[in-house]
Protein backbone atom coordinates (compact mmCIF):
# COMPACT_ATOMS: atom_id res chain seq x y z
CA UNK A 1 0.00 0.00 0.00
CA UNK A 2 2.49 2.25 0.13
CA UNK A 3 1.97 3.63 3.48
CA UNK A 4 4.77 2.24 5.68
CA UNK A 5 8.65 1.88 4.89
CA UNK A 6 10.23 -1.41 3.90
CA UNK A 7 11.81 -2.29 7.38
CA UNK A 8 7.99 -1.56 8.53
CA UNK A 9 6.87 -3.71 6.57
CA UNK A 10 9.21 -6.68 6.78
CA UNK A 11 8.47 -6.76 10.41
CA UNK A 12 4.72 -6.88 9.47
CA UNK A 13 4.97 -9.66 6.95
CA UNK A 14 7.33 -11.44 8.72
CA UNK A 15 7.21 -10.92 12.65
CA UNK A 16 9.65 -12.09 15.03
CA UNK A 17 9.06 -13.62 17.98
CA UNK A 18 5.28 -14.27 17.47
CA UNK A 19 3.62 -16.59 19.60
CA UNK A 20 3.11 -17.62 23.25
CA UNK A 21 6.43 -19.06 25.21
CA UNK A 22 6.16 -22.33 27.08
CA UNK A 23 6.01 -21.69 31.10
CA UNK A 24 6.89 -17.73 30.83
CA UNK A 25 8.03 -16.19 33.98
CA UNK A 26 5.63 -13.18 33.22
CA UNK A 27 3.02 -12.40 30.95
CA UNK A 28 1.63 -8.69 30.04
CA UNK A 29 -0.69 -6.92 28.43
CA UNK A 30 -1.89 -4.05 27.01
CA UNK A 31 -5.03 -2.71 24.87
CA UNK A 32 -5.36 0.76 23.27
CA UNK A 33 -8.86 1.67 23.68
CA UNK A 34 -7.55 4.67 20.89
CA UNK A 35 -7.24 2.63 17.76
CA UNK A 36 -8.46 -0.71 19.75
CA UNK A 37 -5.16 -2.46 19.27
CA UNK A 38 -4.23 -5.27 21.66
CA UNK A 39 -0.95 -6.93 22.50
CA UNK A 40 -0.17 -9.78 25.03
CA UNK A 41 3.97 -10.50 25.45
CA UNK A 42 5.48 -13.02 27.80
CA UNK A 43 9.03 -13.52 28.84
CA UNK A 44 11.15 -15.53 30.33
CA UNK A 45 13.87 -13.94 32.62
CA UNK A 46 17.23 -15.11 34.52
CA UNK A 47 19.24 -12.71 36.38
CA UNK A 48 17.12 -9.73 35.80
CA UNK A 49 17.90 -10.35 32.57
CA UNK A 50 15.18 -11.08 29.61
CA UNK A 51 16.30 -14.30 27.86
CA UNK A 52 13.20 -14.85 25.86
CA UNK A 53 9.81 -13.01 24.74
CA UNK A 54 6.99 -13.58 22.34
CA UNK A 55 4.32 -11.30 21.45
CA UNK A 56 0.76 -12.20 20.33
CA UNK A 57 -1.15 -8.78 18.56
CA UNK A 58 -4.37 -7.75 17.29
CA UNK A 59 -4.14 -4.79 15.54
CA UNK A 60 -2.26 -2.66 12.49
CA UNK A 61 0.38 -2.80 10.55
CA UNK A 62 2.59 -0.84 13.06
CA UNK A 63 0.92 -2.24 15.91
CA UNK A 64 2.85 -5.93 14.63
CA UNK A 65 5.98 -4.08 13.62
CA UNK A 66 6.12 -2.52 16.38
CA UNK A 67 5.65 -5.86 18.58
CA UNK A 68 8.33 -7.61 16.65
CA UNK A 69 10.93 -4.88 17.07
CA UNK A 70 9.78 -4.47 21.01
CA UNK A 71 10.36 -8.06 21.49
CA UNK A 72 13.51 -8.12 19.53
CA UNK A 73 15.14 -5.52 21.35
CA UNK A 74 14.53 -6.61 24.91
CA UNK A 75 16.00 -10.11 24.47
CA UNK A 76 19.16 -10.43 26.17
CA UNK A 77 18.46 -6.55 28.36
CA UNK A 78 18.09 -6.44 31.63
CA UNK A 79 14.85 -5.48 32.80
CA UNK A 80 15.52 -1.75 33.75
CA UNK A 81 17.10 -1.67 30.48
CA UNK A 82 13.88 -3.23 28.96
CA UNK A 83 12.08 -0.67 30.92
CA UNK A 84 13.88 2.42 29.40
CA UNK A 85 12.74 1.93 25.67
CA UNK A 86 9.73 3.74 25.05
CA UNK A 87 7.55 3.84 21.71
CA UNK A 88 9.82 6.53 20.48
CA UNK A 89 13.27 3.79 20.69
CA UNK A 90 10.80 1.17 18.70
CA UNK A 91 9.98 3.93 15.95
CA UNK A 92 13.72 4.76 15.44
CA UNK A 93 14.37 1.13 15.07
CA UNK A 94 11.71 0.96 12.48
CA UNK A 95 12.64 3.71 10.82
CA UNK A 96 9.58 5.35 11.46
CA UNK A 97 6.28 5.71 11.08
CA UNK A 98 3.43 7.82 9.46
CA UNK A 99 1.89 10.45 11.37
CA UNK A 100 -1.11 9.19 12.33
CA UNK A 101 0.45 5.72 13.25
CA UNK A 102 2.34 6.74 15.75
CA UNK A 103 0.33 5.81 18.68
CA UNK A 104 -0.21 2.37 17.74
CA UNK A 105 3.43 1.52 18.71
CA UNK A 106 2.78 2.78 22.37
CA UNK A 107 1.28 -0.39 22.31
CA UNK A 108 4.03 -2.71 22.44
CA UNK A 109 5.51 0.08 25.57
CA UNK A 110 2.67 -0.66 27.69
CA UNK A 111 2.83 -3.99 26.67
CA UNK A 112 6.43 -4.44 28.16
CA UNK A 113 6.23 -2.74 30.97
CA UNK A 114 2.73 -4.50 32.20
CA UNK A 115 5.06 -7.48 31.67
CA UNK A 116 8.36 -6.02 33.49
CA UNK A 117 5.69 -4.80 36.49
CA UNK A 118 3.50 -8.75 36.61
CA UNK A 119 7.22 -10.10 36.93
CA UNK A 120 8.52 -7.63 39.74
CA UNK A 121 5.65 -8.12 41.38
CA UNK A 122 5.67 -11.60 41.57
CA UNK A 123 9.36 -11.65 42.88
CA UNK A 124 8.95 -8.37 45.22
CA UNK A 125 11.77 -6.19 42.72
CA UNK A 126 11.65 -2.74 43.16
CA UNK A 127 12.24 -1.50 39.77
CA UNK A 128 13.50 2.23 39.33
CA UNK A 129 11.92 2.08 35.54
CA UNK A 130 8.66 1.05 36.67
CA UNK A 131 8.12 4.35 39.47
CA UNK A 132 4.85 6.00 38.80
CA UNK A 133 3.77 2.90 36.31
CA UNK A 134 0.41 2.33 36.79
CA UNK A 135 -1.16 -0.57 35.16
CA UNK A 136 -4.91 0.42 35.62
CA UNK A 137 -4.25 3.79 34.10
CA UNK A 138 -6.46 4.57 31.16
CA UNK A 139 -4.92 6.06 28.07
CA UNK A 140 -6.29 9.04 26.71
CA UNK A 141 -5.97 10.35 22.83
CA UNK A 142 -2.71 12.21 23.75
CA UNK A 143 -0.93 9.70 25.63
CA UNK A 144 2.38 9.44 24.17
CA UNK A 145 1.98 10.95 20.70
CA UNK A 146 4.90 12.68 19.22
CA UNK A 147 5.19 15.23 16.77
CA UNK A 148 4.24 13.88 13.37
CA UNK A 149 7.42 13.35 11.76
CA UNK B 1 0.88 -11.62 -9.71
CA UNK B 2 -2.49 -11.91 -10.31
CA UNK B 3 -4.66 -8.52 -9.36
CA UNK B 4 -7.97 -9.00 -8.05
CA UNK B 5 -10.06 -5.78 -7.68
CA UNK B 6 -12.84 -6.11 -5.25
CA UNK B 7 -14.01 -2.31 -4.41
CA UNK B 8 -15.99 -1.28 -7.08
CA UNK B 9 -17.96 0.54 -3.98
CA UNK B 10 -14.91 2.79 -3.96
CA UNK B 11 -14.84 3.45 -7.83
CA UNK B 12 -15.25 1.31 -10.78
CA UNK B 13 -13.01 1.58 -14.06
CA UNK B 14 -14.17 3.15 -17.08
CA UNK B 15 -15.87 1.04 -19.54
CA UNK B 16 -14.11 0.75 -22.75
CA UNK B 17 -17.52 1.96 -24.78
CA UNK B 18 -17.44 4.51 -22.37
CA UNK B 19 -13.96 6.00 -23.38
CA UNK B 20 -14.35 5.39 -26.84
CA UNK B 21 -17.76 7.56 -26.57
CA UNK B 22 -16.19 10.41 -24.59
CA UNK B 23 -12.60 10.64 -26.59
CA UNK B 24 -13.65 12.84 -29.34
CA UNK B 25 -14.95 15.51 -26.87
CA UNK B 26 -11.78 16.36 -25.77
CA UNK B 27 -10.62 17.14 -29.29
CA UNK B 28 -12.31 17.36 -32.31
CA UNK B 29 -15.96 18.10 -30.75
CA UNK B 30 -14.31 20.30 -27.55
CA UNK B 31 -16.76 23.14 -28.47
CA UNK B 32 -17.98 25.12 -25.66
CA UNK B 33 -22.11 24.04 -25.66
CA UNK B 34 -22.85 27.92 -24.72
CA UNK B 35 -21.65 28.87 -28.15
CA UNK B 36 -23.75 29.73 -30.98
CA UNK B 37 -21.70 28.42 -33.91
CA UNK B 38 -21.39 24.47 -35.49
CA UNK B 39 -19.01 22.85 -32.71
CA UNK B 40 -20.97 24.81 -29.76
CA UNK B 41 -24.49 23.69 -30.77
CA UNK B 42 -23.42 19.78 -31.26
CA UNK B 43 -21.89 19.90 -27.90
CA UNK B 44 -25.15 21.33 -26.98
CA UNK B 45 -27.11 18.54 -28.58
CA UNK B 46 -24.68 15.90 -27.16
CA UNK B 47 -24.80 17.31 -24.12
CA UNK B 48 -28.77 17.14 -24.20
CA UNK B 49 -28.64 13.44 -25.26
CA UNK B 50 -26.42 12.75 -22.42
CA UNK B 51 -28.79 14.11 -20.24
CA UNK B 52 -31.61 12.29 -21.26
CA UNK B 53 -29.87 8.73 -20.93
CA UNK B 54 -28.93 9.91 -17.41
CA UNK B 55 -32.40 10.58 -16.52
CA UNK B 56 -33.86 7.19 -18.26
CA UNK B 57 -31.73 5.13 -16.18
CA UNK B 58 -34.09 6.68 -13.22
CA UNK B 59 -37.38 7.25 -14.62
CA UNK B 60 -36.70 10.77 -14.87
CA UNK B 61 -37.65 13.68 -17.23
CA UNK B 62 -34.41 15.05 -19.04
CA UNK B 63 -35.05 18.70 -17.69
CA UNK B 64 -35.10 17.14 -14.15
CA UNK B 65 -31.22 16.27 -14.77
CA UNK B 66 -28.56 18.77 -13.41
CA UNK B 67 -24.89 18.17 -13.58
CA UNK B 68 -22.53 18.31 -11.26
CA UNK B 69 -18.94 18.09 -10.33
CA UNK B 70 -19.42 15.27 -8.38
CA UNK B 71 -21.70 13.26 -5.94
CA UNK B 72 -20.56 15.40 -3.09
CA UNK B 73 -21.63 18.45 -4.76
CA UNK B 74 -25.35 16.95 -5.75
CA UNK B 75 -25.32 16.42 -1.82
CA UNK B 76 -24.24 19.86 -0.71
CA UNK B 77 -26.28 21.46 -3.07
CA UNK B 78 -29.76 19.39 -2.56
CA UNK B 79 -29.28 19.55 1.51
CA UNK B 80 -28.08 23.37 1.83
CA UNK B 81 -30.31 24.33 -1.16
CA UNK B 82 -33.11 22.81 0.82
CA UNK B 83 -32.55 24.25 3.83
CA UNK B 84 -32.23 27.81 2.21
CA UNK B 85 -35.58 27.35 0.44
CA UNK B 86 -37.48 26.44 3.19
CA UNK B 87 -36.04 28.92 5.60
CA UNK B 88 -39.79 30.70 6.64
CA UNK B 89 -40.92 27.27 7.18
CA UNK B 90 -38.71 25.65 9.21
CA UNK B 91 -35.07 24.49 10.49
CA UNK B 92 -35.41 20.57 10.83
CA UNK B 93 -33.72 18.26 9.16
CA UNK B 94 -34.01 14.62 9.14
CA UNK B 95 -30.89 12.50 8.06
CA UNK B 96 -29.57 8.71 9.25
CA UNK B 97 -26.43 8.01 11.19
CA UNK B 98 -25.13 5.82 8.50
CA UNK B 99 -24.58 8.92 5.62
CA UNK B 100 -22.19 8.95 3.27
CA UNK B 101 -19.60 12.00 4.92
CA UNK B 102 -20.64 13.90 1.82
CA UNK B 103 -24.17 13.81 3.41
CA UNK B 104 -22.92 14.10 7.63
CA UNK B 105 -20.81 16.81 7.39
CA UNK B 106 -23.13 18.84 5.23
CA UNK B 107 -25.51 18.51 7.96
CA UNK B 108 -23.12 19.72 10.58
CA UNK B 109 -22.24 22.31 8.43
CA UNK B 110 -25.87 23.53 8.78
CA UNK B 111 -26.10 22.40 12.50
CA UNK B 112 -23.94 25.56 13.14
CA UNK B 113 -25.95 28.24 11.33
CA UNK B 114 -28.42 26.76 13.76
CA UNK B 115 -30.68 24.17 11.30
CA UNK B 116 -31.52 21.00 13.51
CA UNK B 117 -30.42 17.65 12.66
CA UNK B 118 -32.56 14.43 13.64
CA UNK B 119 -30.21 11.62 12.83
CA UNK B 120 -32.22 8.40 12.79
CA UNK B 121 -30.72 5.12 14.10
CA UNK B 122 -30.24 1.85 12.19
CA UNK B 123 -30.77 -1.23 13.31
CA UNK B 124 -28.70 -4.16 13.44
CA UNK B 125 -28.84 -4.67 9.59
CA UNK B 126 -28.47 -0.81 8.95
CA UNK B 127 -31.98 0.43 7.88
CA UNK B 128 -34.30 3.12 9.49
CA UNK B 129 -37.35 2.79 11.10
CA UNK B 130 -40.64 4.36 9.75
CA UNK B 131 -41.74 4.47 12.79
CA UNK B 132 -38.50 6.27 13.71
CA UNK B 133 -39.07 8.41 10.84
CA UNK B 134 -42.16 9.56 10.97
CA UNK B 135 -42.31 10.27 15.10
CA UNK B 136 -39.23 12.67 14.22
CA UNK B 137 -41.34 15.23 11.71
CA UNK B 138 -42.66 18.36 13.13
CA UNK B 139 -44.08 21.28 11.63
CA UNK B 140 -40.47 22.94 10.95
CA UNK B 141 -39.75 19.76 9.03
CA UNK B 142 -38.24 20.93 5.87
CA UNK B 143 -36.15 18.11 4.71
CA UNK B 144 -35.59 14.02 5.08
CA UNK B 145 -32.75 12.75 3.29
CA UNK B 146 -32.40 8.99 3.58
CA UNK B 147 -29.31 7.22 1.91
CA UNK B 148 -30.64 4.77 -0.75
CA UNK B 149 -28.14 2.37 -0.52
CA UNK B 150 -25.12 2.51 2.44
CA UNK B 151 -21.29 2.66 0.65
CA UNK B 152 -20.18 0.16 3.53
CA UNK B 153 -22.93 -2.34 4.30
CA UNK B 154 -24.87 -2.51 0.98
CA UNK B 155 -27.88 -1.70 2.68
CA UNK B 156 -30.56 -0.63 1.36
CA UNK B 157 -33.52 1.54 2.67
CA UNK B 158 -37.24 1.20 2.82
CA UNK B 159 -37.12 4.14 0.17
CA UNK B 160 -40.64 3.44 -1.01
CA UNK B 161 -42.26 4.04 2.43
CA UNK B 162 -39.78 6.81 3.41
CA UNK B 163 -41.18 8.64 -0.33
CA UNK B 164 -44.89 8.33 1.06
CA UNK B 165 -44.38 9.45 4.45
CA UNK B 166 -42.48 12.47 3.01
CA UNK B 167 -45.41 13.16 0.71
CA UNK B 168 -48.08 13.20 3.24
CA UNK B 169 -46.05 15.12 5.68
CA UNK B 170 -45.44 17.69 2.67
CA UNK B 171 -41.96 17.10 3.29
CA UNK B 172 -39.14 16.91 0.75
CA UNK B 173 -37.11 13.45 0.22
CA UNK B 174 -33.45 13.69 -0.87
CA UNK B 175 -32.04 10.09 -1.20
CA UNK B 176 -28.15 10.02 -1.91
CA UNK B 177 -28.26 7.00 -4.37
CA UNK B 178 -25.05 7.08 -5.74
CA UNK B 179 -24.17 3.78 -4.89
CA UNK B 180 -27.50 2.56 -5.72
CA UNK B 181 -27.44 3.87 -9.19
CA UNK B 182 -27.15 1.06 -11.90
CA UNK B 183 -26.91 -1.34 -9.11
CA UNK B 184 -31.06 -1.58 -8.33
CA UNK B 185 -33.84 -0.22 -10.42
CA UNK B 186 -34.56 3.48 -9.66
CA UNK B 187 -37.63 5.13 -10.59
CA UNK B 188 -37.79 8.25 -8.96
CA UNK B 189 -41.49 8.86 -10.11
CA UNK B 190 -42.64 5.64 -8.36
CA UNK B 191 -40.69 6.38 -5.31
CA UNK B 192 -41.76 9.41 -4.37
CA UNK B 193 -37.80 11.22 -4.31
CA UNK B 194 -38.21 14.89 -4.64
CA UNK B 195 -34.16 15.02 -5.31
CA UNK B 196 -31.44 12.20 -5.74
CA UNK B 197 -27.62 12.56 -6.11
CA UNK B 198 -26.20 10.55 -8.86
CA UNK B 199 -22.47 9.96 -9.65
CA UNK B 200 -20.60 8.69 -12.96
CA UNK B 201 -17.19 6.76 -11.38
CA UNK B 202 -19.25 3.94 -9.31
CA UNK B 203 -21.22 2.79 -12.95
CA UNK B 204 -18.17 2.64 -15.16
CA UNK B 205 -18.03 6.46 -15.31
CA UNK B 206 -15.31 8.87 -14.87
CA UNK B 207 -14.78 10.43 -11.93
CA UNK B 208 -15.58 14.11 -11.03
CA UNK B 209 -18.98 14.27 -12.79
CA UNK B 210 -22.22 13.80 -10.74
CA UNK B 211 -25.86 15.03 -11.49
CA UNK B 212 -28.87 16.26 -8.97
CA UNK B 213 -32.25 15.19 -9.93
CA UNK B 214 -34.53 18.13 -9.35
CA UNK B 215 -38.15 17.15 -9.23
CA UNK B 216 -40.36 19.71 -11.36
CA UNK B 217 -41.82 21.63 -9.02
CA UNK B 218 -38.89 21.54 -6.15
CA UNK B 219 -36.96 24.99 -6.07
CA UNK B 220 -33.98 25.41 -4.61
CA UNK B 221 -31.29 28.72 -4.95
CA UNK B 222 -28.12 27.70 -6.98
CA UNK B 223 -25.17 26.66 -5.09
CA UNK B 224 -22.52 27.54 -7.70
CA UNK B 225 -23.13 31.25 -8.97
CA UNK B 226 -22.31 32.34 -12.68
CA UNK B 227 -23.31 31.94 -16.00
CA UNK B 228 -26.47 30.25 -17.43
CA UNK B 229 -25.83 26.42 -17.83
CA UNK B 230 -27.64 24.02 -16.35
CA UNK B 231 -30.80 25.83 -16.94
CA UNK B 232 -29.35 28.18 -14.78
CA UNK B 233 -29.49 26.44 -11.67
CA UNK B 234 -25.72 25.42 -11.82
CA UNK B 235 -22.91 27.46 -13.61
CA UNK B 236 -19.51 26.28 -15.01
CA UNK B 237 -18.52 25.55 -17.93
CA UNK B 238 -19.77 21.95 -18.40
CA UNK B 239 -17.57 18.83 -18.51
CA UNK B 240 -18.70 18.14 -21.85
CA UNK B 241 -16.63 14.92 -22.27
CA UNK B 242 -17.43 13.27 -18.33
CA UNK B 243 -20.78 14.01 -19.19
CA UNK B 244 -20.95 12.31 -22.32
CA UNK B 245 -19.15 9.50 -20.72
CA UNK B 246 -21.99 9.52 -17.83
CA UNK B 247 -24.36 9.15 -20.20
CA UNK B 248 -23.01 6.25 -22.12
CA UNK B 249 -22.41 4.49 -18.73
CA UNK B 250 -26.39 5.31 -17.85
CA UNK B 251 -26.95 4.28 -21.12
CA UNK B 252 -24.90 0.96 -20.64
CA UNK B 253 -26.11 0.08 -17.14
CA UNK B 254 -29.94 0.78 -18.14
CA UNK B 255 -29.69 -1.52 -20.82
CA UNK B 256 -28.19 -4.14 -18.90
CA UNK B 257 -29.72 -4.11 -15.33
CA UNK B 258 -31.26 -7.13 -14.79
CA UNK B 259 -28.30 -8.97 -16.35
CA UNK B 260 -25.79 -6.98 -14.10
CA UNK B 261 -27.79 -7.37 -10.76
CA UNK B 262 -28.24 -11.40 -11.70
CA UNK B 263 -24.46 -11.76 -12.38
CA UNK B 264 -22.88 -9.51 -9.83
CA UNK B 265 -25.28 -11.10 -6.55
CA UNK B 266 -24.56 -14.79 -8.08
CA UNK B 267 -20.72 -13.86 -7.57
CA UNK B 268 -21.04 -12.07 -4.06
CA UNK B 269 -23.38 -14.77 -3.05
CA UNK B 270 -20.88 -17.56 -4.24
CA UNK B 271 -18.16 -15.37 -2.52
CA UNK B 272 -19.53 -15.65 0.68
CA UNK B 273 -21.01 -18.79 0.65
CA UNK B 274 -17.32 -20.51 0.17
CA UNK B 275 -15.74 -18.01 2.72
CA UNK B 276 -18.29 -18.51 5.30
CA UNK B 277 -18.03 -22.46 4.72
CA UNK B 278 -14.39 -22.21 4.72
CA UNK B 279 -13.42 -19.74 7.53
CA UNK B 280 -14.55 -20.41 10.94
CA UNK B 281 -15.71 -17.37 13.04
CA UNK B 282 -16.72 -15.19 10.27
CA UNK B 283 -20.02 -12.94 10.44
CA UNK B 284 -21.65 -10.65 7.66
CA UNK B 285 -22.78 -7.30 8.41
CA UNK B 286 -25.57 -5.60 7.16
CA UNK B 287 -28.40 -7.35 5.67
CA UNK B 288 -28.52 -10.15 3.23
CA UNK B 289 -32.57 -9.31 1.94
CA UNK B 290 -32.20 -5.52 1.29
CA UNK B 291 -28.10 -5.25 0.00
CA UNK B 292 -26.30 -3.72 -3.04
CA UNK B 293 -26.31 -7.04 -5.45
CA UNK B 294 -21.75 -6.25 -5.59
CA UNK B 295 -21.33 -5.54 -1.50
CA UNK B 296 -20.29 -8.27 1.21
CA UNK B 297 -19.10 -7.12 4.58
CA UNK B 298 -17.26 -9.65 6.61
CA UNK B 299 -16.36 -9.78 10.12
CA UNK B 300 -13.47 -11.84 10.48
CA UNK B 301 -12.98 -12.30 13.98
CA UNK B 302 -10.27 -11.59 16.32
CA UNK B 303 -8.23 -9.75 13.45
CA UNK B 304 -8.05 -6.19 12.40
CA UNK B 305 -8.83 -4.95 8.94
CA UNK B 306 -5.65 -3.13 8.14
CA UNK B 307 -3.15 -5.92 8.87
CA UNK B 308 -5.35 -7.76 6.96
CA UNK B 309 -6.01 -5.69 3.72
CA UNK B 310 -2.13 -5.24 4.14
CA UNK B 311 -1.43 -8.90 3.44
CA UNK B 312 -4.26 -8.97 0.59
CA UNK B 313 -2.39 -6.13 -1.01
CA UNK B 314 0.64 -8.01 -1.38
CA UNK B 315 -1.29 -10.85 -2.90
CA UNK B 316 -2.70 -8.11 -5.06
CA UNK B 317 -6.41 -8.27 -3.69
CA UNK B 318 -7.80 -4.96 -3.10
CA UNK B 319 -10.99 -3.94 -0.54
CA UNK B 320 -11.14 -1.82 2.23
CA UNK B 321 -11.83 -1.54 5.76
CA UNK B 322 -13.85 0.58 8.42
CA UNK B 323 -11.58 -0.14 11.03
CA UNK B 324 -9.66 2.70 13.19
CA UNK B 325 -6.11 2.18 12.49
CA UNK B 326 -6.91 2.65 8.35
CA UNK B 327 -8.48 6.16 9.17
CA UNK B 328 -6.91 9.22 9.85
CA UNK B 329 -9.10 9.72 12.72
CA UNK B 330 -8.32 6.03 14.36
CA UNK B 331 -12.33 6.17 15.37
CA UNK B 332 -14.17 2.93 13.48
CA UNK B 333 -16.10 4.31 10.66
CA UNK B 334 -19.58 5.95 11.83
CA UNK B 335 -21.79 3.21 10.12
CA UNK B 336 -19.88 -0.07 12.20
CA UNK B 337 -20.62 2.31 15.43
CA UNK B 338 -24.01 2.96 14.09
CA UNK B 339 -24.83 -1.17 14.13
CA UNK B 340 -23.81 -1.08 17.48
CA UNK B 341 -20.97 -4.05 17.33
CA UNK B 342 -18.71 -4.78 20.32
CA UNK B 343 -15.53 -2.79 19.45
CA UNK B 344 -13.15 -5.72 18.21
CA UNK B 345 -15.92 -6.29 15.57
CA UNK B 346 -15.53 -3.14 14.37
CA UNK B 347 -11.87 -3.39 14.10
CA UNK B 348 -12.35 -6.53 12.04
CA UNK B 349 -14.78 -5.93 9.36
CA UNK B 350 -13.85 -5.77 5.67
CA UNK B 351 -15.89 -4.75 2.25
CA UNK B 352 -15.59 -6.51 -0.63
CA UNK B 353 -17.08 -5.03 -3.55
CA UNK B 354 -17.45 -6.90 -6.70
CA UNK B 355 -18.69 -5.69 -10.09
CA UNK B 356 -18.77 -5.89 -13.96
CA UNK B 357 -14.85 -7.39 -14.44
CA UNK B 358 -15.17 -9.42 -11.46
CA UNK B 359 -14.95 -13.38 -12.77
CA UNK B 360 -15.88 -16.61 -10.71
CA UNK B 361 -11.54 -16.99 -11.00
CA UNK B 362 -11.10 -13.52 -9.31
CA UNK B 363 -12.95 -15.03 -6.33
CA UNK B 364 -12.08 -18.29 -5.89
CA UNK B 365 -7.79 -16.46 -5.96
CA UNK B 366 -9.45 -14.40 -3.41
CA UNK B 367 -10.89 -17.76 -1.21
CA UNK B 368 -7.86 -19.37 -1.62
CA UNK B 369 -5.47 -16.33 -0.18
CA UNK B 370 -7.76 -15.29 2.43
CA UNK B 371 -8.22 -18.84 4.32
CA UNK B 372 -4.68 -18.38 4.59
CA UNK B 373 -4.38 -14.92 5.39
CA UNK B 374 -6.58 -15.54 8.19
CA UNK B 375 -5.06 -18.44 9.18
CA UNK B 376 -1.90 -16.80 9.75
CA UNK B 377 -2.85 -13.71 11.65
CA UNK B 378 -5.22 -15.53 14.18
CA UNK B 379 -2.58 -17.53 14.39
CA UNK B 380 -0.56 -14.28 16.52
CA UNK B 381 -3.64 -12.60 17.89
CA UNK B 382 -4.54 -12.77 20.98
CA UNK B 383 -7.87 -13.13 20.17
CA UNK B 384 -9.68 -15.98 20.13
CA UNK B 385 -13.14 -17.87 21.18
CA UNK B 386 -12.63 -17.84 24.50
CA UNK B 387 -11.41 -14.54 25.14
CA UNK B 388 -14.39 -13.08 22.95
CA UNK B 389 -16.88 -14.38 24.97
CA UNK B 390 -15.25 -13.49 28.39
C1 LIG C 1 -23.04 6.98 -0.81
C2 LIG C 1 -22.08 7.95 -1.43
N1 LIG C 1 -22.40 9.25 -1.50
C3 LIG C 1 -21.58 10.15 -2.06
C4 LIG C 1 -20.36 9.78 -2.60
C5 LIG C 1 -19.48 10.83 -3.18
O1 LIG C 1 -19.47 10.79 -4.57
P1 LIG C 1 -18.28 11.48 -5.36
O2 LIG C 1 -17.08 10.62 -5.15
O3 LIG C 1 -18.72 11.53 -6.78
O4 LIG C 1 -18.11 12.85 -4.79
C6 LIG C 1 -19.99 8.43 -2.55
C7 LIG C 1 -18.68 7.98 -3.10
O5 LIG C 1 -17.71 7.77 -2.45
C8 LIG C 1 -20.87 7.50 -1.95
O6 LIG C 1 -20.53 6.20 -1.86
ZN1 LIG D 1 -2.96 0.73 14.95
Amino acid sequence: MGMYNEKVMEHFMHPHNAGDLENPDAVGNHGSPVCGDMMEISIKVKDNIITDAKFKTFGCGSAIASSSVATDMIIGKTLEEALSYTNKTFIDELGGLPGPKIHCSVLAEEAVKNAIWNYAQKHGLELEGLKGYDPNKEFGHDDHDLEEE
Amino acid sequence: MRQVYLDYSATTPVKQEVLEEMLPYFTEKFGNPSSLYGIGLSAKSDLSLARAKVAKLMGADEREIYFTSCGTEADNWAVIGAARAKKAKGNHIITSNVEHHALMHTCEYLEKEGFEVTYLEVDSKGRISLKDLENAITDKTILISIMFANNEIGTIQPVKEIGEIAKKHGVWFHTDAVQALGNVPINVKELGIDMMSVSAHKIYGPKGVGALYIRKGVVIPSFIHGGAQENKRRAGTENLAGIVGFGKAAELAEEKLEEHIKRVSGLRDYFAEQVLARIPDVEINGSMEYRLPGNINFIFNYIEGESLLLLMDAKGIYASTGSACSSASLTPSHVLKALNLPYEKMHSSIRFSIGDFTTREDLDYTIEELVKIVERLRAISPLNRQTMKG
